[in-house]
């Protein structure tokens, strides 16, 4: 990599943390835990990563590194995003009752709901 | 078009569905949108890297993804609410310990010597970073999940310890920079995971949720490194995205909690307590405990009733039983209403989460700056399984650690009524004035059982 590539990069990285400084400004402290959940979930990412190290292996130990990367990568992400979405499903059903005239069926219980 | 251009847009839409979850995140309507369009964000990253020129192994890397899906989503999908925050944490560990193991493979690959600085340098920060925010996220799982206590873990010299490990893996990091000996990362790998571990011991349960936003952010860090490392552009913006905001969010959830960053951090909760503790620790001050008739009777009569949930409802999954109640109350003309705190609970907005789940009508959930001026007018609080988050020592106490955090105002209301498992104090472990107050009556027992009693109590009016 030259001097231009890791100066781009440099200046990706800048600009992203403006725009996830900027992008979050005003969040209801309801959904503070849902929030971080989310963000959790998407620097799963690193799956990415995980990947190109096990796809160009070339010796046992790089397999076993990248091996054991895939797994917990992948391990982030999808429980990342299953459990945002179990959260905020959740707010959903909270949200409908604001309508009065709804259908009762809106405001069943979420399939978790009876589990507990 | 060739192949690469390909890959690099479809990694462009992908930063592009991230930016726009986060935002959809940020509102109630638009939560779950944003959350599946970042699914749907990743689900692009990874697919097109599939295609990377060069690419071999695909069984074991679709071998690794399955088990990883195989283990997560079963995980995901059948975790009790109310251990939510520790899921969180250890989604979040992995995460790190990934973006560690992706910055030291890549080292270990290439020829000794063949880095430049920068190089090293950007291996160093994705070893490191990622390490702390795994072992870190270990620890605070284990102490949500109560396998060690939660109260802050203290030892004599331990800003001083975290001091030099910080400085040992600062002073290695530059040798292994300098020099070739290689090796010498192990060793910074080694103290890595120390200082994770060493930084979030002196945190106190209560705190541990921000604690964790604040190591979803390292994570975030920890990725961005090894997007540098693999010159990813993706793993770049999507790391530095979630390091920016979830630091953001970090000060936001303290704020919540009227108190600093460093104070959460650094003031282990513990030697706090002592200092202060002496005046106010005595326990041997009578309180008045009542039957599940009693109160069943104070709250069927009463014109307003304001619930104060907390974690011991939560832990007692009493949501269900606490709505029934409420229903009942209001079947006999009795107004409820549910005080909310916004760290209720173990996280902000946990609270509202758990009620949620229960179908609890959404106009009965009042934040805290909309229910204070409630209490004055209430007959009864009726206080489940909370007791920090209403702890007049807030306002009152100014030694007290918790000194001011915003707090409900249950102190005004005519009587109070608490449901506590015992006289042990909150999870911050502080006692209450308001347990010892004239007008309290205190009602012990498991959270659900002892509403379970008092729906008997008062069907039987």
């Amino acid at each position: 990599m030259n001097g231009g590539d890791i100066l781009s990069l440099i200046t990706v990285f800048v600009l992203a943390a403006f725009v996830g400084f900027e992008v979050i400004a005003k969040v209801p402290s309801t959904l503070h835990t849902p929030l971080m959940s989310g963000t959790n979930a998407i620097h799963g990412v690193v799956l990415v990563g995980a990947m190109l190290v096990l796809g160009t292996a070339s010796s046992t130990s790089q397999m076993v590194l990248g091996f054991v990367a895939v797994v917990l990568a992948t391990l982030n992400v999808v429980g990342g995003f299953v459990v945002t979405d179990r959260m905020l499903e959740m707010f959903k059903v909270r949200k409908s009752p604001a309508a009065p005239a709804e259908p009762v069926s809106t405001m069943a219980p979420s399939p978790e709901g009876g589990q507990k | 078009m060739s192949l690469g251009t390909g890959i690099r847009l479809a990694d462009l839409i992908a930063a592009i569905c991230f930016i726009l979850a986060l935002r959809g995140l940020t509102g109630p309507k638009t939560a779950r949108y944003g959350n599946l369009l970042g699914a749907g964000g990743m689900t692009l990253a990874v697919a097109i890297t599939f295609a990377t020129n060069g690419l071999t192994h695909f069984l074991l890397i679709v071998g690794a993804m399955a088990i990883g899906a195989v283990i997560a989503v079963p995980a995901a999908r059948l975790v009790k609410m109310t251990a939510m925050p520790q899921m969180v944490a250890a989604f979040n560990g992995v995460g790190g310990g990934a973006a560690a193991l992706i910055a030291l493979a890549t080292f270990l690959r290439a020829p000794a010597g063949s880095l430049a600085v920068y190089q090293v340098v950007e291996v160093l920060l994705g070893v490191v970073i990622g390490c702390v925010s795994f072992s870190g996220s270990c620890i605070a799982f284990a102490k949500l999940q109560e396998l060690i206590t939660g109260r802050p873990i203290t030892y004599s010299g331990q800003q001083v310890w975290n001091g030099i490990i910080a400085i040992a893996i600062l002073g290695l990091g530059v040798t292994v920079c300098v020099s070739s000996f290689n090796w010498l990362v192990a060793i910074v790998l080694v103290l890595a995971l120390a200082f994770g571990v060493a930084f979030v011991l002196p945190v106190g349960g209560a705190d541990v949720p921000v604690l964790i936003s604040l190591l979803n952010s390292f994570t975030g860090l920890a990725v961005a490194a090894s997007g540098f490392v693999l010159h990813s552009v993706v793993l770049v913006v999507a790391g530095t995205l979630v390091g920016a905001s979830g630091t953001l969010l970090t000060q936001m959830m303290s704020r919540a909690m009227g108190r600093s960053l460093p104070n959460i951090l650094f003031s282990a909760f513990g030697s706090v307590i002592t200092a202060t503790g002496g005046a106010e620790g005595d326990t041997t001050r009578s309180v008045r405990s009542a039957s599940a008739e009693d109160i069943a009777i104070l709250l069927a009569y009463a014109n307003k009733v304001i619930v104060v949930p907390g974690y011991g409802l939560a832990v007692a999954q009493a949501q269900h039983t606490i709505r029934e109640l409420a229903d009942l109350l209001e079947s006999r003309g009795v107004q409820v209403i549910y005080a909310i705190h916004p760290v209720a609970g173990r996280m902000p907005g946990h609270m509202n989460v758990l009620l949620a789940e229960a179908n609890v009508p959404y106009e009965q959930l009042k934040e805290m700056d909309e229910a204070n001026p409630e209490f004055q007018s209430a007959d009864v609080a009726l206080v489940v399984g909370a007791n920090d988050v209403v702890n007049p020592a807030a306002k009152n106490n100014p030694g007290s650690p918790i000194y001011g955090m915003p707090i409900l105002a249950v102190d005004e209301a005519r009587n109070i009524v608490f449901m506590k498992r015992s006289m042990r104090p909150g999870f911050a472990g502080i006692d209450n004035e308001l347990l010892f107050d004239p007008k309290t009556t205190l009602l012990f027992g498991d959270a659900k059982d002892s509403l379970t009693k008092v729906v008997a109590a008062v069907k039987a009016l």
